[in-house]
């Protein structure tokens, strides 16, 4: 189908595109890559009154390495610019490894972090990635900025904090411990299709114990989240077979999976953990320089 | 009634100028303002990958991006590379590869290709159909039109570059 009509206001700025976004009162939408957006607008699942391209703000398109150690990443980079940064492969190779999951290479031109990280699909890759790894998002508002923790961004399924006049401009990675052992296990139908299920860990092996673990998974819940119960499973201790199967055991237990057609929760709740249990040994392999086998 | 947006567009080298409603998609901009009805529509969500023309030099799905938002831009469609007296190289491996049937996902295909092979997709089986996976074809099987895109790109050389443009053999190993 065709959209319906809306009013188009392409903005240069952060505080014009704010500024637009106040001045509709709420029935004005952000067009990143409009990957997903536009699909809804053709579906007519949406009809806002103006769109505001946030495409002509240069300044948010970037990728900084930090002096800590960490990445700054504007919300319209591109995926396709992450999935190729050299800095995100030597700082955080997890997040490449998940970038190669994402959608297909016409999509990557377009698709911004900020555009997914707002549009909070379930079973996206770049909301699981930001919950995986603590970040920082820095939202603009009408009255200024404010910073909010990953955990807190999400809020149910296609649902974020974000009011309707706020923009998402940066989003902050803060360092992994260096080296660190990593491991991402995704399940999807076609190469490209949004995940059935998938599952990211990092830790590192201190004295031969796991340390620092933090297992994410996505797909599987209305928000991607951090299952501490399988994180503690794994700390302190040498990563073995009983303690992969603790940790898989303590995410089936923790997650909601939806049912469609793709796949009852059953299955998806049984699939996942075999993912955990993949990621958990490809990260233990490289934290231990191991990493031979694992792909 | 919300204003046409006055816009400027290049399109395969020629410019035009023209006024658009805000929620034109590029694709029916191409097909029925401007009459180049070689980029396809087939489910305007971005699944199928027929409408795929190069914005700037990258690929995307035009049926995802509007008009409006093409101001000022280079556009390459499938009318842009070869004619049927001369095809391009990409379009001449299709051919003798026999990578088409009924033709309808085919100006998608090339467009992506051109893409996938300027940003360096290894020359192997498996990395061509990952890269071509967001473009569905009813027809071949997909086949032909993998043999018809590695053989492009070996035609082209390890630079991955020049899928357009060189007097390559583009059929070789067929
Ligand atoms: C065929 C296909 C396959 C796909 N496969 C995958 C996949 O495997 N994995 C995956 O994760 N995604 C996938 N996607 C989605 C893709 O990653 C989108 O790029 C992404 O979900 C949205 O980013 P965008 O920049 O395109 O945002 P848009 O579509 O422009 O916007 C999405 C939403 O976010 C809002 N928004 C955008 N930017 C901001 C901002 N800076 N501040 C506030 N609000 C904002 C918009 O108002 C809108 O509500 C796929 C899409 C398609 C069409
Ligand atoms: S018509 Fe654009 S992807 Fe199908
Ligand atoms: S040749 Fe008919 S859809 Fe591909």
């Amino acid at each position: 189908m065709k959209p319906p009509p809306f009013t188009y206001v392409a903005a240069t700025s952060v505080a014009e595109a704010v500024a637009a976004l106040a001045a509709h009162d709420g029935e004005a939408k952000v067009i990143a890559g409009g990957q997903s957006l536009v699909p809804m607008l053709n579906f007519r699942l949406l009809a806002p009154a103006a769109l505001v391209d946030i495409n002509g703000i240069r300044e948010l398109d970037f990728v900084d390495a930090t002096a800590d150690g960490g990445l700054r990443i504007g919300a319209l980079t591109r995926h396709y610019t992450l999935l190729t940064s050299p800095d995100v492969a030597e700082r955080f190779p997890v997040l490449g490894e998940a970038m190669r999951h994402v959608a297909h290479l016409a999509i990557r031109n377009r698709g911004t972090i900020g555009g997914s990280l707002s549009h909070a699909d379930p079973a996206a890759e770049l909301p699981m990635m930001v919950t995986l790894l603590d970040a920082t998002l820095t939202v603009a508002g009408p009255g200024g900025e404010r910073q909010l923790a990953a955990a807190d961004f999400f809020d149910g399924a296609l649902t974020t904090v974000l009011a309707e006049d706020e923009l998402l401009t940066t989003i902050t990675l803060p360092p992994l411990p260096q080296p660190h052992g990593w491991g991402f296990h995704e399940f999807a139908q076609r190469a490209g299709d949004f995940a059935l299920a998938a599952a990211a860990v990092v830790l590192t092996a201190d004295d031969g114990a796991a340390a620092n673990v933090r297992l994410a998974v996505m797909g599987v819940d209305e928000n991607p989240s951090r299952i501490a119960a399988a994180e503690a499973a794994l700390v302190g201790q040498p990563v073995s077979d009983d303690t992969i199967a603790a940790a898989a055991a303590a995410v089936r237990e923790a997650v909601d999976p939806p049912e469609d057609l793709h796949g009852s929760a059953t299955y998806r709740r049984h699939l996942v953990g075999g993912l955990v249990e993949r990621a958990i040994r490809d990260a233990w392999a490289r934290a231990t320089g191991n990493a031979g086998g694992a792909a | 009634m919300i204003p046409k947006v006055p816009i400027t567009v290049t399109v395969n080298g020629r410019t035009y100028e023209r006024e658009v409603p805000p929620r034109l998609h590029l694709a029916d901009f191409l097909r029925e303002d401007l009459h180049l009805t070689g980029t396809h529509v087939g489910c305007e969500h971005g699944i199928c990958g027929a409408c795929t023309i190069l914005l700037n030099g990258d690929s995307v799905r035009s049926c995802l991006t509007f008009a409006v938002q093409a101001n000022g831009a280079e556009i390459t469609t499938v009318e842009g590379l070869g004619t049927p007296d001369d095809l391009s190289p990409l379009q001449q491996a299709f051919r003798e590869h026999h990578a088409l049937q009924c033709g309808f996902c085919t100006p998608g295909m090339l467009m992506s290709t051109i893409d996938l092979m300027q940003k360096g997709t290894p020359a192997t089986e498996e990395a061509v159909r990952g890269a071509l996976s967001g473009n569905l074809c009813r027809c071949t099987g997909y086949e032909n039109i993998v043999r018809a895109v590695l053989a492009a790109m070996e035609a082209a050389g390890p630079e991955g570059k020049a899928a357009e443009g060189t007097e390559n053999e583009a059929g070789a190993n067929g």
